[in-house]
Order: C-alpha cells, then sequence, then structure tokens
C-alpha cells in the first residue's frame, strides 16, 4: 500500500489494518496497539521525516508469518529524511509534558521495533507482534537482526 | 456532523464547570482542532474542565499530547481538569504512556461533575 504524507489517512490505514490483524487471530486489545504502533509510525514520518510535507511518498505492506510463530510484520518505508537509527529513542517519562511518546509507545506495544538507513534514502522501519501464547520461547521475543528481503 | 480533519466536538457550561464532549478518534489529523478547542476554552477561566471520552474510541500520542497540554494550562490558571469515561483502549494508551496516574481519570462525568 502506498500513501501520501497525509494526517488525513492515518484513519483509513489504521482501518485496514485492524481487519488484518483480526482476520490474523489477534484480539481486540492487541489489534489497537498494532494499528497505534503504525499509526505512530506514520505520524513520526509525516512530521519528521517530511516536515509536514504533504507530498512524500510512504509504503506500508503487512505480512503474516507462520513460522517458526505466527505474527504479524509490518514495514514502512519512506523517502524523507535520514536519522541515525541509535538517536530514535524513548524520552524520559517522568518528565510531563506534551510530545515525544511515539517511540515509545511504539516499542513498548510491539515485539520488535527497528529503524534502518534505506537506500538510496529515507527509512525503513521494522514492527513485528506476537499474538499473545504464541510465542516459541517466551524468553525470545527481541528478534534481533535485520528483516530477510526475501519475505517479500 | 464533522468531517475530514475537523473534530465534532460538543460544549456545555455548567456553572462554573465546562464539558467537552469531542466524539470521534483522535489522531495527528484531528488532535488539532480539539487543541484549538480547548484552548479557546481555558481561555475563558473556568475552574473546572471535564473531557468527556466516551465517545473517543481511539487516541494516539498526539490526543495525549493534546491533553497534557490543556493540564499544563489548568494547572497555570488553577482550574482543574478530569477526564471522564474512558474507553479501555484509550486508557491502555495512557497506562502505556505513564500518565494514568497524572490526570484524574474518573469513570463518568457526573462523577467529575460532582468531585
Amino acid at each position: 500500500m502506498e500513501i501520501l504524507s497525509q494526517a488525513g489517512l492515518l484513519a483509513p490505514v489504521r482501518a485496514m489494518l485492524t481487519s488484518f490483524s483480526e482476520r490474523s487471530g489477534f484480539d481486540d486489545i492487541e489489534t489497537g496497539h498494532l494499528a497505534l504502533a503504525v499509526d505512530e509510525a506514520l505520524a513520526n514520518v509525516i512530521r519528521h521525516g517530511y516536515d509536514s510535507r504533504p507530498d512524500g511518498r510512504i509504503w506500508i505492506s503487512a505480512y503474516l508469518i507462520e513460522e517458526p510463530h505466527r505474527r504479524i510484520r509490518i514495514e514502512i518505508e519512506d523517502e524523507g529524511r535520514q536519522t541515525d537509527p541509535d538517536q530514535i529513542v524513548s524520552r524520559d517519562l517522568e518528565e510531563i509534558r506534551p510530545g515525544g511518546l511515539g517511540v515509545h509507545i511504539m516499542r513498548e506495544v510491539t515485539d520488535t521495533c527497528e529503524f534502518e538507513r534505506r537506500k538510496p534514502g529515507g527509512m525503513r522501519l521494522i514492527l513485528e507482534k506476537t499474538p499473545r501464547g504464541e510465542h516459541e520461547n517466551p524468553s525470545d521475543q527481541n528478534h534481533a537482526g535485520t528483516p530477510e528481503n526475501g519475505h517479500k | 456532523m464533522s468531517s475530514g480533519n475537523e473534530m465534532e466536538i460538543n460544549v456545555e457550561n455548567r456553572d462554573d464547570s465546562v464539558l467537552v464532549t469531542p466524539i470521534g478518534d483522535v489522531d495527528l489529523a484531528r488532535s488539532p482542532s480539539l487543541r484549538s478547542r480547548l484552548g479557546k476554552i481555558l481561555g475563558e477561566s473556568p475552574t473546572r474542565l471535564v473531557v468527556d471520552l466516551s465517545q473517543v474510541p481511539y487516541m494516539d500520542s498526539s490526543g495525549v499530547a493534546t491533553l497534557v497540554e490543556a493540564l499544563q494550562q489548568c494547572r497555570a490558571r488553577n482550574c482543574t481538569l478530569f477526564l471522564a469515561g474512558m474507553q479501555d483502549r484509550v486508557r491502555s494508551v495512557f497506562e502505556i504512556a505513564r500518565l494514568d496516574t497524572v490526570f484524574t481519570i474518573t469513570a463518568d462525568t457526573n462523577s467529575a461533575l460532582d468531585a
């Protein structure tokens, strides 16, 4: 799915992902969290990657992966400003102020949240979420490494 | 009915309290209209502001930021802010952001207006 960097398009993307997640066996809370993570990711691309320009392109891919355990993978790619992935961190939540919560929320509600620089430009974000009870090994919830492009 | 990025928001004055009821999702597209409306209301210096969230099925961090800003403005103006009637999905966002103990959250608007 390709969209332009416009906040008004977030609602239809949420609706599409909600339907995909529900059909994939995620419960209501998990589905809500997945939609929230994607929403926050897209909002970051719109605001920071494209500086709220309405004509930036964003690609969203969703996969249901069955092995070694069932999970949903979402890939979000853009052509906006590149950022060092190591610099994309949550802020101190003790400080009560508006803004800066998006990265914290994304990391909190997904099992994998990995930013990469995309070639030739822009960023790629990989989000993965596993339904409760589907983890092969409960202690192995951090799927390190970069995505296998072969999944596409 | 509102459409597009404009949010439908009902406002009701009750003595020195103001009851604000946004209707629909509060996301990056629609939080600016809620922010603008709350700013105008707070400019009239109510002593109590109750935001009824019972008709908000979804809120992202831009909506949360809007309410944090309203909370800061309330504190500066000696106004008490209540968030009433949160749906579970919205409450979970406040919990994830660890803001559920920062706001005064009530089960419904009557609890907030009677507090």
